[in-house]
């Protein structure tokens, strides 16, 4: 079994990778398939609290790089699914604590036993994200759609290029139909015209993100979150799916314009 | 329908932010690294050679970005062209 492993990286940070990670990879174990999470964000680690998880921390990452202890050792297995792991970063060492060659090596191993592997990127473009995309066969780019986080997701998506990942593909956290709807934020259309790569899918704004986040339970496991929705269908789409992006406007007949634009 | 929903639409400020963002990345993306640069002078050099005797201390590769595209700029002494 040789599984694959791709690094879900932004640029700017705060625009929802690690939501996407713990989502993607929480979608993935829910269809029977066997994952690893893989927190690169050495100093800043958040994963393992997105996932619930903070409580089982024995090893991280760069005590598995540094090899003194096994992959094994620091696999923390999921509450909810036997089949969903993480190996959560350090959080008292640098950036540079580990190396690309280290993280190829591991990726290596973990490929054997695993369908997915899915790295957590810090945001920056330094030794961090250098680190997390050196074992990677693919790339997600997470945006918002506002000019400094599409800008820097340009950005990343020349340096994934430099890094061999040709064909990175796109999520778009957080537009709000509202919005949109109003001409005060850029709709998918225009996202997706001005990075031009494949895109992987969209996430509304959606206050279940943090209601989950705060409980430690991705939101792609709640039947009745719209973000959870198009969660499960950013991995159907990794699966190989074709499903059509939802539209997340369900108000928006011109017929309803024209009532809130008479003062209805 | 098409027609309708423009005119109920307020312009907003997404489409300056589509504007300025086309105008920022026409400038990002021009911006190649000073290694790139290096190794395409040294293959112009290698090519333009065949032709003509240049100056090569004297000449220069630069990327330029204006407001809406990117053009290559080099300038290279010649001292003389072979037969
Ligand atoms: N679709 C969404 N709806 C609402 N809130 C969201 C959404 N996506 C992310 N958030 C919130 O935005 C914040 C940042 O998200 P997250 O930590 O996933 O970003 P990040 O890119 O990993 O950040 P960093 O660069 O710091 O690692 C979190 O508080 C998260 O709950
Ligand atoms: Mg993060």
């Amino acid at each position: 079994m040789s599984g694959k492993s791709i690094v879900v990286t932004s640029g700017k940070g705060g625009v929802g990778k690690t939501t996407t990670v713990a989502n993607i990879g929480t979608g993935l174990a829910l269809r029977g398939k066997r994952v690893v999470l893989l927190d690169a964000d050495i100093g800043l680690r958040n994963l393992d609290v997105v996932m619930g998880l903070e409580n089982r921390i024995v090893f991280d990452l760069v005590a598995v790089c540094e090899k003194k202890c096994k992959i094994r050792q620091a696999l923390i297995k999921d509450k909810r699914f036997e089949n969903l792991y993480l190996i959560p970063a350090a959080q008292t060492r640098e950036k540079d604590a580990v190396t690309p060659a280290q993280m190829k090596e591991l990726c290596d191993e973990l490929r054997k036993e695993f369908d997915y592997i899915i790295i957590d990127c810090p945001a920056g473009i330094e030794q961090g994200f250098k680190n997390a995309v050196a074992g990677a066969d693919e790339a997600i780019v997470v945006t918002t759609p506002e000019v400094s986080a599409v800008r820097d997701a340009d950005r990343i998506i020349g340096l994934l290029q430099a890094n061999e990942l040709y064909e990175p593909r796109l999520v778009i956290n957080r537009i709000r139909p509202e919005m949109v709807r109003k001409g005060d934020m850029m709709d998918i259309e225009d996202v997706n015209d001005i990075l031009a790569i494949s895109l992987l899918g969209v996430i509304p704004d959606d206050e279940m993100i943090i209601i989950s986040t705060n409980k430690g339970e991705p939101a792609v496991m709640d039947k009745n979150s719209r973000a959870g929705e198009a969660y499960r269908n950013v991995v159907a789409r990794l699966e190989g799916e074709d499903v059509p992006i939802m539209s997340l406007d369900n108000n928006h007949s011109v017929f309803q314009r024209i009532k809130r634009w008479i003062g209805m | 329908m098409d027609f309708l929903s423009r005119l109920f639409r307020d312009s907003g400020s997404k489409e300056a932010a589509v504007e300025r963002l086309r105008l920022v990345l026409v400038h990002d993306r021009a911006q190649v690294s000073p290694g790139l640069l290096e190794t395409l002078k040294e293959e112009l050099i290698q090519v333009i050679s065949k032709y003509m005797d240049i100056d090569e201390k004297g000449m220069v590769v630069q990327l330029n970005s204006s407001d809406q595209r990117a053009t290559l700029m080099a300038n290279i002494p010649v001292r003389r062209v072979k037969r």
